[in-house]
């Protein structure tokens, strides 16, 4: 039988001054079902879920929810009548309150504003039942502050779920995520759909929307261009359909490496976290070879993103550059010997939001006469050096002069593209370069890391995306609390399993590690 | 409901305008306390008006009283661009003035440029290692630099009572705890006949173009700015971030020292342990009326300095409280604020079912 339409919306569209982010979009949602909602950076995905929530008021069309056995309009732009009748949304990024704990976080809101004694106990139980039926742990008395992602998320969506929310709508819930902790929210979102909650979720990773979805509607340039049955649905199609066009992973020609451009030997870093340690890391990388690290993250990845940025020097170790070893280590010897840089946080790190796209551009090398002279900047040349690397690599915004943070996410990629490439580096660290982009943007960096690589550069690919690994690494790493092992195999399933831990005699050591990381062999 | 949103354009008249209005919605907040204090408004505001622009004289007092404002208002936007809290403007004022009273009541002798020269630049270096101490806790330890310098204004200025009962005491000045005069060769010139206005504004004036032209067009500015901006992207980028913290504090620092240098070496001549009236604190407030952008410190010094120079000789006149002038400074600070805010944001008003 048919299951209930739970909620439809209508015609919903919703300009933004010239830009029509949502035009006429259609969407219905049944009892019990998980829709994906796919599409480029931009398609309008959050536009939707937006008003679908009451966050926008639509410009035209109407949000309608089953309410007592009929479909009932909402009002717009109220998200309070949104959650009152049960829609529940888990945002890309958060909205707890760091500095309360997680049950104050899930109560927040949810409690009578006037009572002068808060009367937890009963409260305390309700979530801990949600907590054993959703399969959803989190500590409940810890300071959100204090917690890990993948726990936050699941604050998030207890606070939903404590709001009595029937229709649950994740945006991007598993970009922050490891592996294992997306696997188990899925497997707690399955228990809850089976129990007649819906979900809504937006995604770009599409391995987990035909594994997890049961119809998928995708958005391009704000309309709804498609929707299937995931039964139907493959890869190809679902991608042409996002993208308007059949697109090609890219040609990886066979390497032609060249000479060793950075070696690391025996390098160890402490922390008291372990994704901050290096355990006895040992690498070779030469020029014109693609070097892909895997692992799960928090492993030391970032540790050793670190390292080859010049952040962190090691407590033990050496780092040679073309065979020079480095005395001192910091990010300005760093781009002096052109290691190019494209960090994890782009945002944080990559580049100074509040300045102009074409400071930006120049931020690695202010002591380059071609950016100031006698200490005063020449603008003209920082302007035209800017307008000739947008051109160059497509970075779209508001003009040079603009400030950074108004570039979408993949444009701000470009810029930290069009920095490295500038450089004209020996090396190339890319940490999570496609984190959070669309397919495009993430073909784009794929194909500059291929090209660097035939002009003779080394590449370091850090990344969670072991599809990402397989298709531009001429040689596959694994990362494990903080040791580099070296996978000589291509195998999805091997490879995985040495993400987890596990390893092989034969395939655990080798290659390119030196023989004193070799005779620490475990078995 | 009423709800907030973002603009989606700030348009750069706004963006001037915002303070202008945000002074003249101060000043016309002021009416209230005025007519608590029983004062007939009018005339109140006429008299705030004339104590500043009715005579030459009053003027030029004007401009006497906004020069070490002017200081130390750069000395809060220059640390302020780079997140660098220094909130110990006021001690180094004094460490400034007893530079330049050690330095200029004779110890030395040469002729009266070398001497003037010698006063400025003791000050200023004085000032610089006031800020330095605070700035270095900070690179090396995380010391939070908005308690040590504001902590160290203390520590200073009773280091100054006690220097001006010991060392430094005038055995002329009646056992007052005074210093000695600093020499006439070595004061900074008056500018104009009878008047007290000298040459400390011009200094001023030209430190505020000078930063201004730094800040926009050098790459220690572009330093600046992007470690203050996102100090993390400033590192990664190969900045010397605590280098260049350490870069800003000494001219901060210097900034200060130079108004305590304007106000003793350009105004009274010697130093006492009242010699400022928190015009190192005024500065931040001076500073956050500009926007942090220097050429602006020297508008919001000059704007100050009017609503205390007004209202000084508007509450003589009028036998009202004249701490009325503190009270307009910052009722101005918070206009600007709430200014600031709304140039960012707006209000929307929505009734039920209403579209935006």
């Amino acid at each position: 039988m048919e299951k209930k339409i739970i909620l439809k919306l209508s015609g919903l569209t919703r300009r933004f001054g010239p830009v029509l982010a949502a035009d006429h979009i259609d969407l219905e949602l049944r009892e019990g079902e998980v829709l994906a909602l796919l599409g480029e950076n931009g398609a309008g995905k959050t536009t939707l879920m937006n008003m679908l929530f009451g966050e926008y008021i639509p410009d035209e069309g109407e949000v309608l929810v089953r309410i007592d056995g009929e479909l009932r309009p909402l009002p717009p732009g109220q998200p309070q009548a949104a959650i009152e009748a049960g829609i529940g949304m888990v945002h890309q990024h958060f909205a707890l309150a760091e500095n309360l704990t997680a049950l104050d976080n899930i109560l927040l809101g949810a409690e009578p504003l006037m009572s002068l004694r808060r009367n937890l106990a009963p409260m305390r139980a309700r979530v801990e039942r949600l907590m054993a039926a959703s399969g959803l742990k989190a500590p409940l008395d810890e300071r959100v502050g204090a917690m890990s992602v993948g726990e936050r998320q699941r604050v998030e969506i207890l606070k939903a779920l404590y709001r009595d929310a029937r229709v649950l709508v994740l945006d991007e819930p598993t970009a922050v995520l490891t592996p294992q902790e997306a696997e188990s929210l899925f497997q707690s979102l399955r228990a809850m759909v089976a129990e007649g909650l819906s979900v809504i979720f937006i995604s770009h990773k599409l391995h987990e929307v035909l594994a997890f979805s049961d119809r998928i509607a995708v958005l391009r340039h704000g309309r709804k261009v498609g929707e299937m049955a995931t039964a139907d649905a493959d890869r190809a199609r679902i991608a042409a359909m996002m993208m308007g066009e059949e697109i090609a992973p890219p040609e990886r020609p066979p390497a032609r490496p060249g000479a060793e451009v950075l070696a690391l030997e025996g390098i160890t870093l402490h922390g008291a976290r372990a994704r901050d340690r290096l355990e006895d890391v040992s690498l070779s990388l030469r020029g014109g070879e693609i070097i892909g690290i895997a692992g799960v993250s928090g492993n030391g990845q970032s540790a050793l993103a670190a390292l080859i940025s010049g952040l962190r020097a090691p407590e033990r170790g050496e780092i040679r550059l073309e065979g020079r070893a480095l005395r001192r280590i910091s990010p300005r010897e760093m781009i002096r010997a052109r290691v190019g840089r494209i960090p994890e946080d782009r945002h944080r790190d990559g580049v100074v939001g509040a300045m102009s796209v074409a400071e930006n551009l120049v931020i690695e090398r202010l002591d380059d006469p071609h950016v100031q002279r006698l200490g005063f900047l020449r603008t003209r040349a920082i302007r035209e050096n800017a307008e000739r690397l947008c051109r160059a690599f497509d970075v779209r915004g508001p003009g040079v002069e603009a400030p950074a943070r108004l570039l979408s996410g993949g444009n701000i990629q470009k810029l930290i593209l069009a920095r490295v490439f500038d450089l004209s580096p020996r090396v190339i660290l890319a940490n999570q370069p496609t984190r959070g982009l669309d397919f495009g943007a993430a073909g784009e960096v794929g194909r500059r890391l291929l090209e660097a690589r035939e002009r003779g550069a080394g590449v370091i690919l850090i990344s969670e995306d072991l599809d990402e690994i397989l298709a531009l690494s001429d040689r596959i790493f694994v990362m494990h609390a903080g040791r580099l092992h070296e996978a000589r195999t291509r195998d999805r399933a091997r490879i995985g399993l040495m993400m987890a831990g596990h390893f092989e005699d034969e395939t655990a050591w080798g290659g390119g590690l030196t023989a004193q990381t070799a005779g620490e062999a475990r078995p | 409901m009423i709800s907030i949103e973002p603009r989606r354009k700030v348009s750069r008249a706004a963006r001037l305008l915002t303070p202008v209005i945000a002074a003249l919605a101060a000043l016309a907040l002021a009416a209230i306390p005025l007519a608590f204090a029983g004062a007939p408004l009018g005339q109140a505001y006429t008299l705030m008006f004339t104590g500043v622009f009715g005579s030459v004289f009053s003027f030029t007092e004007m401009l006497t009283r906004a020069t070490p404002l002017i200081f130390t208002g750069l000395a809060a936007a220059i640390a302020f661009r780079a997140k660098l809290w220094n909130i110990g403007a006021e001690g180094q004022l004094y460490l400034g003035a007893m530079a330049a009273v050690a330095v200029g009541t004779g110890a030395i002798g040469g002729p009266g440029w070398f001497l003037m020269g010698l006063v400025i630049l003791a000050g200023a270096a004085a000032g610089a290692l006031g800020m330095l101490g605070p700035a270095v806790l900070r690179t090396r330890f995380g010391a939070d630099e908005v308690v040590t310098s504001l902590l160290l204004n203390f520590i200073i200025l009773i280091f100054v009572q006690m220097m001006l009962e010991g060392p430094l005491k005038d055995p002329m000045g009646l056992g007052w705890p005074q210093s000695e005069p600093i020499l006439d060769e070595a004061m900074l010139p008056r500018l104009m006949d009878r008047m007290r206005l000298h040459a400390g504004l011009l200094i001023a004036l030209m430190a505020a173009l000078v930063l201004h032209v730094l800040l926009a067009r050098s790459s220690w500015g572009f330093r600046i700015r992007a470690v203050g901006e996102n100090a993390a992207a400033a590192r990664h980028a190969g900045i010397g971030v605590n280098r260049t913290l350490l870069g800003v504090a000494l001219v901060s620092g210097a900034l200060a020292g130079l108004a305590g240098v304007s106000e003793v070496a350009g105004l009274k001549g010697y130093l006492t342990a009242d010699l400022s009236p928190g015009f190192g604190y005024a500065g931040i407030v001076v500073a956050m009326l500009a926007g942090l952008s220097p050429l602006g410190v020297v508008l919001a010094a000059l704007f100050v300095a009017s609503v205390f120079v007004g209202t000084d000789s508007m509450s003589r006149a009028m036998g009202v409280s004249s701490f009325l002038a503190d009270l307009v400074v910052a009722l101005s600070l918070i206009s600007v604020l709430v200014g600031g805010f709304f140039t960012r944001y707006r209000l929307v008003w929505r009734g039920k079912g209403a579209r935006a």
